[in-house]
């Protein structure tokens, strides 16, 4: 479903990620772990078309098609979902109206009809439920005034109303108490599918507890260093990143946690 | 984000749809302004020579006065002499008794632009006086608005037929020398709209007046009168376009409104004026002066404003509270882009005793355009426990706009207390990439950032126009995000 190739990006002349390689097929779930400052929220970021980030090398191929030559909207429609690591507010924009322009645009972009207001508010009713948020949630401003669990619900509510064919999840389980990152797991396992792959963007393993990934890489300074499966992340938490040769000052936040 | 720069700007290039000419045959003055043509214009709507002896003191008082230069704005002088004072259809009869006597081709006009005026499909629950460069060309629903006692009629026929009642109330809240465009307004009128709402009458309707500019070199200078007698209640709205011509024309309103005891009078304004083009060349200089007052106790004014159009704009619509308990409220929307110029704002003047006014001011700027806000809260010492509550918010798209607020306070009595919060913001590149990013097209999730940014003034609209208040940001911003 995606493949990418040696591709290299770089921040205000900055070179962040310096050559990464990953193959993705649908079904399946990957997981990139990695210290602060690794380039994860670049590599998730690039992938989903923002253009702060320039790609100096290499390519990306999803289904076929060069992804990078697609517009932000064009590669959401083609189903690329990026649940950001920081949701920004849009003040005085409801929720529901923000949800669901986004959900009539793809469903046009698939030559579908568009929803009206009364139907698309029970489809919004019933997947806010899902995880977890009064379905109050969706009359106020977009992430206006949400704590940082109630974003990160909102993101995966997002996801779930978009079915997306490569959803990629930045640190969503960063700042969860232990309930809510069971309901943002939920989630997330809701999206698993046979014909749709997750790539799950986290610091720490404990989210792995809930959503057991197929794949594991670890990236660090812009590349990735180790891939293996489910027990990669167990042995990353047992020995920290200094095991593999590499510094993080939040390694020892993760044991305090 | 680079690129988003860049689709904004086409996002704000979308062409102006209401700029087309109408081909009809018409009497237009030679330009030029002197008593002569003074005369003239006031021999031709066959006024009472009261209404002569009024103009003729307004201009010369205006030959005394000095055009204006302390608003945000900058424009070459105007050249008052280049400007035709006077321009109307011509009609086989005086005047038309009946919309089937209106020229066909003006019908087709306000047709184009959405304002349907045949009887058989009228705006449902909107009477519309639509005037047509000089004059009122048609006023819908006059009967059932006349079996409600509610007068609404072009300030011409007011003139004539109701000569008390504009005599009392004429340049009472806007006085000849107020300023220099209410000074040529005073004396130039050509028509506008006159309402009058007896006692204790909630008009059973909207009222709205649509203007509309065609002739080229030709000033509009419409005339709005609306008094509002004890409790009395009417909700009021205009409108307003021009064709896309490469001259700057000059649109020099004023507005009056008086609200007696326990009246209340609901303003909006949604003015579509053309812009001019994306070098700035051409658009209406639109130089206003809206004032209500609230000469009654308990009474109200609220004037709710949605400005995206005209090359320059200098307007603040005001509002006198004179009554004991009286309420101002000013709703402001303003949108600039290109090169468009706005400085406009509110006055609210507290003279009476627990007067409370409320002032929601929200500026787009977009392109290379700039946008001022400007109020005056003023506190008589008569104002005891006056009230106001101010809130000033711009939003800049891209980088090359600007926004500037000017607030001016003065109190004469210390038991008033004001309010007042300002915000500047920005569309954001993280709020644009998070729309994108979700699927939605660049235009369309600029307009709805800027929706939300005006949800507040929007809601004062009534709903027809809200809707329409909407869409006509999505036009006027295509091309626009940073
Ligand atoms: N917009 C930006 N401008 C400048 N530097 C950036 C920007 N975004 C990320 N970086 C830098 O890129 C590096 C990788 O950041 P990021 O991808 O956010 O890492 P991670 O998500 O793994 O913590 C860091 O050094 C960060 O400071
Ligand atoms: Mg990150």
């Amino acid at each position: 479903m995606l493949s990418i190739k040696n591709l290299h990006a770089s921040v205000e002349g900055k070179e962040i990620l310096k050559g990464i390689n990953l193959e993705i097929k649908a079904g399946e779930v990957h997981a990139i772990m990695g210290p602060n400052g690794s380039g994860k929220s670049t590599l998730s970021q690039v992938l989903a078309g923002n253009e702060a980030f320039e790609v100096t090398d290499g390519e990306v191929v999803m289904n076929g098609e060069n992804l990078l030559e697609l517009e932000t909207e064009e590669r959401a429609r083609e189903g690329i979902f990026l649940a950001f690591q920081y949701p920004v507010e849009i003040p005085g924009v409801s929720n529901m109206q923000f949800l669901r322009t986004a959900v009539n645009a793809m469903r046009k972009h698939h030559g579908e009809e568009e929803m009206n207001a009364a139907e698309f508010m029970k489809l919004a009713k019933d997947v806010s439920r899902q995880v977890d948020l009064d379905p109050a949630f969706l009359k106020r401003g977009v992430n206006e005034g949400f704590s940082g669990g109630e974003k990160k619900r909102n993101e995966i509510m997002q996801a779930l109303l978009l079915q997306p064919k490569l959803a990629i999840l930045d640190e969503t389980d960063s700042g969860l108490d232990i309930d809510a990152l069971k309901v943002v797991a939920d989630g997330v396992n809701a999206l698993r599918s046979q014909d749709r792959a997750i790539l799950m963007v986290t610091h720490y393993q404990r989210l792995l507890n809930h959503i057991v990934p197929d794949y594991v890489h670890v990236l660090a300074g812009g590349r990735i260093i180790k891939s293996g499966g489910r027990e990669l992340a167990l042995e990353l938490e047992e020995k920290g990143y200094g095991w593999l040769g590499i510094k993080d000052e939040a390694t020892a936040d993760n044991a305090a946690n | 984000m680079a690129t988003t720069d860049q689709e904004v700007n086409e996002l704000i290039k979308r062409e102006y749809e209401h700029g087309f000419v109408t081909n009809i045959e018409s009497d237009t003055f030679e330009p030029g302004l002197n008593e002569d043509v003074i005369a003239r214009l006031s021999g031709i709507k066959k006024e009472p020579e009261w209404m002569l002896e009024w103009r003729l003191k307004a201009y010369r008082r205006w030959l005394e006065m000095d055009e204006p230069d302390w608003a945000h704005v900058g424009y070459p002088k105007i050249d008052y002499n280049s400007i035709s004072y006077y321009s109307a259809p011509k009609r086989k009869e005086d005047m038309p008794q009946s919309l089937d006597e209106v020229d066909p081709e003006l019908l087709k006009t306000y047709e184009k632009l959405g304002i349907p005026l045949h009887e058989r499909e009228k705006l449902a629950g909107v009477a519309v006086d639509a005037v047509f460069d000089s004059v009122s060309v048609a006023t819908t629903f006059k009967e059932p608005l006349a079996k409600a006692g509610v007068i609404f009629c072009s300030i011409s026929e007011a003139i004539r037929d109701y000569p008390e009642l504009v005599q009392k109330y004429l340049g009472s809240v806007v006085p000849h020398g107020d300023n220099f465009f209410a000074g040529l307004n005073s004396a130039v009128f050509s028509d506008g709209t006159f309402v009058y709402v007896p006692k204790g009458v909630r008009c059973p309707m909207e009222l709205s007046t649509y203007f509309r500019i065609n002739a080229a070199n030709t000033g509009q200078f419409e005339r709005t009168l609306i008094i509002a007698d004890e409790g009395s209640y009417v909700s009021y709205l205009e409108g307003c376009t021009a064709p896309m011509r490469d001259e700057n024309q000059l649109h020099a309103a004023v507005v009056e409104l008086v609200a007696l005891d326990d009246a209340q009078i609901k303003y909006s304004t949604v003015q579509n004026w053309y812009p001019g083009d994306e070098e700035g060349k051409g658009g209406i200089y639109n130089f206003v002066t809206k004032r209500g007052a609230c000469i009654g106790k308990n009474s109200k004014i609220s004037w709710t404003q949605v400005e995206t159009g005209s090359a320059v704009t200098w307007k603040y619509p005001s509002c006198v509270l004179r009554g004991d308990n009286s309420v101002g409220e000013f709703y402001s929307v303003a949108l600039t882009h290109n090169y468009q110029q706005a400085d406009t704002g509110t006055k609210m003047i507290h003279l009476g005793k627990n007067t409370r006014s409320t002032i929601i001011s929200k500026g787009i700027s977009a392109g290379k355009s700039s946008n001022a806000y400007r109020g005056l809260v003023k506190f008589g010492p008569g104002a005891e426990g006056a009230r106001n509550f101010t809130q000033c918010d711009s939003l800049l798209i891209g980088d090359r706009c600007g926004a500037h607020t000017f607030p001016y306070i003065e109190s004469k009595n210390k038991s008033a207390i004001v309010e007042h919060e300002a915000t500047t913001s920005k569309v954001s590149d993280e709020q644009m990439f998070l729309c994108r990013q979700r699927g939605i097209d660049p235009e369309q999730a600029v307009s709805m950032i800027v929706n939300g940014f005006c949800k507040e003034v929007f809601k004062e609209l009534p709903m027809e126009f809200a809707v329409e208040a909407g869409k006509l940001l999505e036009v006027s911003l295509e091309g626009s995000v940073g």
